[in-house]
């Protein structure tokens, strides 16, 4: 991987991380009416009102408005929870790991149903174990995530009582355990949509002209399969999970709200209820940021993995 | 795994079986059953889906209302019926507006290329990096929930993939032989893109609409059921799934058959979507 | 005598496809003597690379072969996989004809070749990383200890080529089936490698089928050539006796149109009309309907390959009715 290659990419992102902020920005001038009123809430007076236009200097023109807002992002200042009275970054720092933790452990789970599942369903291809897989995997991607979420609960959570019907504990064992159920809710969707592309990307491969030079060799099967087939399974793991953070996200949004879990996801929720402008702002910037991160990763991983990637 | 042990190389490419045609078949009698429904709920439903029947409460699934009855007595089978038509709605409104402004606007692009694809290139990437789910919820807060807040929420951001589908293939069927010879024959531009490059780039984008309707429902009933969508006590399945979760316990049925209901409706439009796929293909 | 190398009995392959079964291979018979060089040629889609793959049961289902393939005593197209695996690559290796798809993109050079060399050699580490340099260096490739680690992108195409060829030669094989390996490349290239092969041959004592379009190739180094026609063997002959006394119309037609003396090689010139469709042939000989020479009796029955004179076989009813060609193999570019 070429330096030149990764500094491009590095750069590219400035810009975008800019265009975020824009979006950001003018979302919350869309709340109709009066946005401090809004921001306000119950407190609205009209000292009140004044005072915060002041403050937050929504008297001047937008363009400087914007300068402010860029200027305070840059400051780690996203201002601060209107019913928490907490600054919007502390509140998300504390909460962030949650939500990162079960976006890794899903992602760990989905990967280990899909890959094998598959590699098995490329394998025999257009059989009934391959049809068997699909279909499955199809319903699955049809499933809601807040029906899976509460039909597990109650299945496993309430009724059988294997796992916590909530919260997220205090050691790494405890996270491991409260997190299951809401990892496997996120998981099973993940597998779903990595089993879909995964199986055509494996079906490609084997069916390559390099496999059958491979098979030409004399190499065994499981060398094919290791070096050659589970290889370029893997480039196309990395760069499907890497597209699907969002998703991930997002769905971290259902599950915490499903299942009681103290992580942004939850958060914002909460705050769109608490008409918490200040926090959905903030969380909408940070997760943007993060996924612009992630895709950065993505394809730096991409590009050490695939030799052809930087060509394109 | 198992997988690795056997000659697995050794193993069949066996030819595609006529399946396609038969998930295509099954996805639209599938179709045909959801829009039957949302069209004749009063015909097909025996109660109302709103009227309180302070007799049958918390019924389970009997000879009288097969799905139960929830917290109100409003017979479940009924309201997913009604429920229907307000789902089917969802699908169909958070797909078409990216659908058409999407494809329009990927074929101009890709067609004028240059400086135009390079800018809705940039907003995509944009677009791209929110979320999915937390664009459309934020914007959900700031408008308001309902479902028509909804829709122009999806809107914004739904037609990224329309656009990326249906200029790729401009882009290469702009090489084909026809456009050349268009443009040799001295046919205009827009007779050239509208005629003759658009229908043919459009057929990925009308297969991605299929799994995109799927995707709408999810979104609608994630919505509905978080309370951003909408709004009770319209009978729609998300909507109606968190009307029974606080009777998971002892009363399943109300949650657990629009559940089923959201399920089926999602693998009827990925059917159809496969089987469009596999139809428009060139090639098996 | 001595015993073939490789015998070849009714190799058939059948090729299911959307618009019907594709009869690719038709009954083809040929011995391999040990060391002897075959030149395998025929138009594009006559069948040689089909042939080629089937020899070591390279197809994969719903492909079928049938026939016997034997080599070492065994039938290879019945060996256990096991069996199947030690000789591929080990004493058969394949040269492929496309060495833009057949090198795995994902992988060094230097980890294809190793993987061989790790394989039948049993080489690891830094002797296969020595020997890999080695073979790299023998089929010409400048600084070969630099370009191991480079990925088949980054080289040129005919350093791909020669790069195949370095891992085909890796196990040191008895037996080498070269799908058209010199066609990427430049003259001089072409002249190094095809030395490289003969000189292999003798050092080896290997032998070898050589696929190829070229005309001149095949006098330069073939001993014996089988020409091939909608999939099937139309003639076999040795290299002097087909340049100069061709028994069947169609490698008539091959020689008549290459350039005169002088011109250096080209690839075959096309004979008016196409190749016959191999999904629904019609009875009698194959090249009747582009045949300057057929009768009735060609549209009858299909010919088989008969032996017209000692060591030389046609498929062609009027054989004898071919003139004799002035041609000798300096003017065709020796
Ligand atoms: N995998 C396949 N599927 C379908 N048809 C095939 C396949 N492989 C080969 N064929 C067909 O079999 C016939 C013989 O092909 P083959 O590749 O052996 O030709 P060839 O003599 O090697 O030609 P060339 O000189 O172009 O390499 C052709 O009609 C080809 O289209
Ligand atoms: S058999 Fe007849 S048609 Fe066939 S090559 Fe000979 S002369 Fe021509
Ligand atoms: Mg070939």
């Amino acid at each position: 991987m070429h330096s030149s290659y990764v500094i491009r990419r590095l750069l590219q992102i400035i810009p975008l991380f800019l265009a975020v902020m824009v979006v950001v920005f003018v979302l919350i001038h869309f709340i109709p009416g009066d946005p401090v009123s809004a921001i306000l809430g119950d407190r609205a007076t009209t000292e009140n009102v004044a005072r915060a236009n002041r403050e937050l200097g929504l008297d001047k023109p937008l363009i400087v408005q914007f300068g402010f807002f860029v200027n305070q992002v840059l400051h780690g200042n996203l201002g601060e929870s209107i019913n928490l009275k907490v600054p919007v970054l502390r509140l998300m720092l504390d909460r962030l790991p949650v939500t990162l933790f079960l976006d890794v452990y899903a992602s760990v789970l989905g990967v280990v149903m899909a890959v094998p599942l598959a590699i098995l369903a490329a394998v025999r291809r257009n059989t009934w174990v391959d049809s068997l897989i699909r279909a499955v995997f199809q319903v699955g991607l049809s499933l809601p995530g807040f029906y899976v979420a509460l039909q597990l609960l109650t299945l496993l959570g309430a009724r059988l009582g294997w796992f916590p019907i909530g919260g997220y504990g205090v050691t790494f064992g405890d996270h491991i355990y409260h997190m299951f159920l809401p990892a496997l809710t996120l998981g099973l969707n993940l597998a779903a949509i990595l089993v879909r592309t995964l199986r055509n990307s494996v079906i490609e491969v084997l069916t390559a002209e390099y496999v059958d030079f491979a098979r030409a060799k004399g190499l065994r099967s499981r060398v094919i399969m290791t070096r050659h087939v589970l290889r370029n399974a893997l480039i196309a793991t990395v760069t499907l999970l890497g597209l699907n953070v969002g998703g991930l996200i997002g769905g971290a949004v259902i599950t915490e709200t499903v299942f009681a879990i103290p992580g942004v996801g939850k958060l914002m929720i909460d705050a769109i209820f608490g008409r918490d402008y200040p926090v959905i702002q903030g969380l909408t910037l940070v997760f943007a940021v993060l996924v612009s991160l992630v895709f950065l990763a993505t394809d730096l991983i991409h590009a050490r993995l695939d030799p052809r990637a930087e060509l394109s | 795994m198992t997988t690795m042990h056997s000659p697995a190389l050794e193993v069949a490419v066996r030819p595609r079986r006529r399946m396609p045609k038969a998930t295509l078949l099954i996805g639209l009698v599938l179709l045909l059953v959801l829009i039957v429904a949302a069209i004749f709920p009063q015909y097909l439903a025996r109660y109302s889906p709103t009227d309180f029947d302070y007799e049958a409460i918390l019924q389970g699934p009997n000879a009288k209302h097969i799905f139960g009855t929830d917290n109100f007595g409003r017979d479940i089978l009924s309201r997913i019926i009604y429920g229907t038509r307000v789902d089917m709605q969802i699908a169909i409104f958070t797909t078409l507006f990216p659908f058409i402004f999407g494809t329009l606007l990927g074929a101009l692009t890709g067609y004028l290329g240059k400086w135009s694809d390079a800018v809705v290139g940039r907003i995509a990437d944009l677009v791209v990096v929110f979320p999915f789910l937390v664009l459309v919820i934020a914007i959900v807060a700031v408008l308001g929930p309902g479902l028509n807040n909804m829709y122009i929420a999806v809107s914004a951001v739904g037609w990224v993939s329309y656009w990326r589908l249906t200029r790729g293939e401009v882009l290469t069927q702009k090489k084909a032989e026809y456009a050349q010879a268009g443009r040799v024959l001295g046919y205009s531009p827009s007779r050239i893109l509208l005629r003759h490059l658009l229908p043919n780039a459009v057929s990925p984008a009308i297969v991605y609409l299929m799994t995109d309707m799927s995707l709408g429902i999810l979104l609608g009933a994630s919505l509905g059921y978080l309370g951003l969508g909408a709004q009770p006590p319209t009978p729609e399945w998300g909507v109606m799934v968190a009307d029974g979760k606080n009777f998971m316990a002892t009363a399943w049925w109300i949650s657990t058959f629009p559940g089923l209901a959201l399920t089926l409706a999602g693998v009827t439009f990925s059917l159809i979507g496969d089987g469009l796929a596999d139809a428009l293909r060139p090639r098996a | 005598m001595t015993a073939p190398h490789l015998s070849v009995r009714d190799l058939n392959v059948r090729i299911p496809t959307p618009g019907g079964v594709l009869h690719a291979v038709r009954g083809v018979n040929f011995d391999l003597m040990p060391g002897e060089v075959l030149g395998l040629v025929g138009e594009s889609g006559s069948g040689k690379s089909v042939t080629l793959r089937s020899l070591i049961r390279l197809h994969r289902p719903p492909i079928q072969m049938t026939g016997t393939v034997e080599y070492g005593g065994q039938n290879l197209l019945a060996a256990s996989d096991a069996k199947l695996r030690s000789v591929r690559g080990g004493q058969i290796s394949m040269i492929f004809q496309e060495p833009m798809s057949a090198l795995n993109p994902v992988l060094t050079v230097g980890e294809q070749i190793g993987e061989n060399l790790r394989e039948h050699k049993g080489l690891r580490g830094r002797a296969a990383q020595e020997r890999a340099a080695e073979l790299l260096d023998l089929t010409g490739i400048p600084s070969p200890r630099a370009r191991l680690s480079d990925y088949p992108h980054q080289f040129s195409g005919g350093m791909r080529q020669r790069a195949m060829i370095a891992i085909a030669l890796a196990s040191e094989p008895q037996l080498l089936l070269a799908d058209e390996p010199t066609t990427a490349l430049d003259v001089t290239i072409q002249d190094q490698i095809l030395r490289l092969l003969l000189r292999l041959r003798e050092e080896l004592h290997m032998s070898v089928i050589l696929v190829t379009h070229d005309l001149g190739v095949v006098a330069q180094t073939c001993d014996r050539v089988a020409v091939m026609y909608g999939g099937r063997l139309v003639e076999t002959a040795g290299v002097n006796d087909l340049f100069h006394a061709p028994k069947h119309a169609y490698t008539l037609g091959l020689l008549q149109s290459l350039p005169g003396a002088g011109e250096h090689r080209r690839p075959l010139q096309p004979i008016p009309g196409g190749p016959p469709d191999l999904r629904s042939l019609p009875p009698g000989c194959p090249f009747a309907p582009r045949c300057a020479y057929v009768t009735e009796a060609c549209r009858t029955g299909e010919p088989p390959l008969l032996e017209v004179a000692p060591g030389r076989f046609s498929a062609c009813i009027h054989y004898d009715e071919l003139p004799a060609l002035k041609s000798t193999l300096e003017e065709v570019g020796v």
